[in-house]
């Protein structure tokens, strides 16, 4: 029986292997949602699976992740991906589909997507086919989405990694709202300012492990382990 | 993660029933096919190809106000079709196997329709020396030359004819180990029998109807006829409603009472080809 | 070999012409292919997907059986309709032997192992694309079915076409179950094999190179449409 609510997201002695490759060597995470959290870390030091792990995606062979205390998933959760997939309509239906799919009956399902276009300023293509939209006019789109669910937790895979300086000023406005209004926020990025300016608190990952959770005015200029330094030193990838 | 229940959205619903509902409606056919007032009649493929059928069935529904379709398959299958109750009415040429047909009791009663003949084309050239007007001479001489010969070998009554013949000439060749090299059996119709005989420049037995609007001829010509064996005789039977309670009993009656009553007899000596008379209407009574 | 020359000749006259018997024909074969393939499809389509989506005990073997039945024997599939719908048969108080519904019957038999199997294929390559998101948002497999369907249409059009194909080309089934009754259950395929078997070569082929262009010209509508639709909705 699933809880109510994904908070608090407790993960135990999470490992994940994929072959012989350990993705995640038993990582202890417990999120209350009360800040958003940043989960930072060099390139296959396993940000995205972990992301995935706490979402429910990927089964940990070891270990255990708990939502509200439950096992099962809860439905108030949502991810946007890294590379969104999106269906072969409009921007709008798009929007709708989800909200259909999630028990949103189909007067307000129109309503709430138009709202959360607008919110991501895509409110002008609503009818325009998804797929031939901008990288970045996707990446919002995705974004506007798992908004228009109103999930109580929302996991970003580098929400800004294909955008260009004005969309992703835009795309962090519109998280800060998101966050401001309640929402739990999980995300994953390579830009360090971004992560500084959002997050609240920074869970550095070196090579499957956590070698901290400090908080993001901390973590920036005094890091706690050593690998965090070296990446904030431009030394890891 | 709990599976959420799979409520189809109501637009792809609809159109799955759309589709459905199309696919229904085209399955209802042609407004022909609908009318429940027809017979089935199981003929064979000779027959059909003759094209008597063209000419007849338009005159038998003009009298008859009811639809007759036939089915042409080989004698073997036209006759099983009766035995499974697939049929109404059996019209086919081979008296032995319509006998038999009747003492089993599938059929109610057989009445002579029509004959036609039987010829044996073969090529031009006549090696084996075949030409005349004595099928069984002609067959001992062509397996005597061991000149090629195409057999239908599909238990047609052309087929039950010609092994008949063959076993007057005292001669086997099908039953023979190992099987001869010149006795070719196709296993099929007569039109395809005699593509292969055209093909392979070899004697054929074949009915004239067949063979008179037969185009791909090669170098066939018809050697022998006019034997009184060679005469091939039709009969129809209803298919016994005592067997089959389905069995379009009243139709089915009515059809053959045409068929033997004056008016159908003259639409049968009516059809030509080339001018030719192809059937001989020959019903007692 | 009889003169092609002569038979194209014949074809564009056919075509040409007004003849009620051979557009009547024509109208039966589009007929009967299309109700076949439709309701194949609406069989076929989600099967394959539902295969492709979701693990069960021996998906394996069922995915070797639906590739395998590619190879069904359509002489096969005629007998076995046929002794089903026959009146000595467990099917035959329904009294569609000899009709054009049999004909579908034999028709959507033979087309839905192909339309499952390509569609298995297609929605098994896309699946790896979509599943996490479309998990993250809460669908099912089983509710991701139509979803994928829908947005696969493009490729599985294709399969759709392929399964007509197939349906208007049978000649065997159709002459199995339908007997080829004049006017009634006579299709191009059929008319082709009548005429051949008549030993009328060039009307045979006349009448294939009509079917063919008619083949032809369908797919090359559905084909404009597609590229139209992709244009405008990507």
């Amino acid at each position: 029986m699933a809880s109510a609510s994904s908070l608090p997201l407790e993960a135990r002695g999470i490992s994940v292997r994929f072959g012989a490759v350990t993705a995640l060597d038993h990582v202890d995470l417990v999120l209350d949602g009360m800040a958003p959290v940043a989960i930072l870390g060099a390139n296959g030091a396993g940000k995205s699976v972990l992301l995935r792990t706490l979402h429910g995606l990927i089964a940990p062979a070891r270990g255990s992740v708990a939502w509200g205390g439950s096992g099962e998933r809860p439905r108030d959760q949502a991810m946007v991906f890294q590379r969104p997939v999106l269906l072969r309509r409009s921007a709008l239906d798009n929007v709708k589909y989800a909200l259909a799919v999630n028990g949103v009956a189909g007067a307000q399902r129109e309503t709430r997507a138009c709202e959360a276009l607008a919110r991501v300023g895509l409110g002008h293509v609503a009818d325009r086919a998804a797929r031939v939209l901008s990288g970045g006019e996707q990446q919002r789109l995705a974004l506007a989405r798992a908004w228009a669910l109103a999930p109580r937790l929302l996991f970003m895979d580098e929400p800004t990694a294909s955008l260009d300086p004005a969309a992703a000023a835009d795309v962090e406005r519109v998280i800060g709202e998101i966050a401001a209004a309640g929402t739990a926020i999980v995300l994953t990025t390579h830009h360090l300012g971004f992560a500084r300016r959002a997050a609240s608190e920074i869970v550095f990952l070196h090579r499957g492990r956590v070698t901290e959770r400090t908080p993001a005015a901390e973590f920036f200029s005094s890091p706690r382990s050593q690998e965090a330094a070296a990446y904030l030193e431009g030394e890891l990838p | 993660m709990k599976d959420v229940p799979a409520r189809i959205p109501g637009r792809t619903a609809i159109a799955w029933i759309a589709a459905a509902g199309i696919a229904a409606v085209a399955l209802a056919g042609s407004p022909r096919a609908l009318a429940e007032d027809f017979i089935t009649v199981a003929s064979t493929t000779s027959t059909e190809q003759s094209g008597l059928f063209k000419h007849l069935l338009p005159e038998a529904k003009k009298a008859l106000g009811f639809d007759v379709r036939v089915v042409a398959v080989g004698t073997g299958q036209a006759l099983d079709m009766g035995r499974r109750g697939d049929a109404d009415v059996e019209f086919v040429h081979d008296k032995a196997a319509e006998e038999k047909f009747l003492a089993e009791g599938y059929g109610v009663q057989r009445h002579d329709v029509m004959y036609n003949d039987f010829v044996i084309v073969g090529p031009k050239a006549d090696p084996a020396g075949a030409k005349g007007d004595d099928v069984v001479a002609a067959l001992k001489k062509i397996a005597a030359a061991q000149a090629p010969f195409a057999s239908r070998g599909d238990k047609s009554g052309t087929d039950a004819a010609e092994k008949r013949y063959w076993r007057q000439a005292g001669i086997e060749p099908w039953s023979s180990t190992p099987r001869p090299g010149w006795y070719r059996e196709t296993g099929s119709g007569m039109g395809p029998t005699l593509n292969t005989a055209a093909g392979m420049n070899a004697y054929a037995l074949a009915d004239r109807g067949t063979w008179l609007s037969f185009q791909n001829r090669g170098d066939l010509v018809v050697l022998v006829e006019g034997d009184r064996k060679l005469f091939n005789q039709y009969g129809v039977m209803l298919v016994n409603p005592a067997k089959h309670p389905h069995v379009k009993k009243e139709m089915g009656q009515k059809f053959i009472d045409w068929l033997v009553s004056p008016r159908g007899q003259a639409a049968i000596a009516a059809y030509r080809i080339h001018g030719q008379q192809l059937f001989f209407p020959d019903a007692r009574g | 070999m009889p003169d092609i020359a002569a038979s194209f000749a014949l074809a564009l006259r056919l075509i040409g012409g007004g003849d009620a018997e051979l557009w009547g024909i024509v109208a039966l074969s589009l007929e009967v292919s299309l109700a076949s393939a439709l309701l194949a499809c609406a069989l076929g389509l989600p099967l394959g997907a539902l295969v492709a989506v979701r693990d069960f005990a021996g998906r394996r073997a069922v995915i070797v059986g639906l590739n395998a039945l590619f190879g069904l024997p359509s002489v096969v599939v005629g007998l076995v309709v046929y002794l089903l719908l026959s009146r000595a048969g467990p099917l035959g108080s329904a009294g569609i032997l000899f009709t054009p519904k049999a004909i579908v019957v034999a028709q959507t038999l033979l087309v839905v192992p192909i339309v499952a199997a390509l569609a298995r294929q297609f929605v098994d390559d896309a699946w790896g694309e979509y599943r996490e998101q479309l998990l993250s948002l809460g669908v099912s497999p089983t509710r991701a079915v139509p979803t994928l369907l829908w947005d696969l249409r493009y490729s599985l059009l294709t399969v759709v076409l392929a399964g007509f194909g197939r349906a208007i080309a049978e000649v065997g089934a159709v002459m199995i179950v339908g007997g080829n009754i004049d006017g009634v259950t006579r299709v191009m395929t059929t008319t082709i094999a009548l005429e051949t078997s008549k030993g009328d070569l060039p009307l045979a082929l006349a009448l294939g190179l009509m079917l063919l262009a008619i083949v032809f010209a369908l797919n090359g509508a559905v084909y404009a449409v597609r590229e139209w639709s992709v244009r405008r909705h990507g």
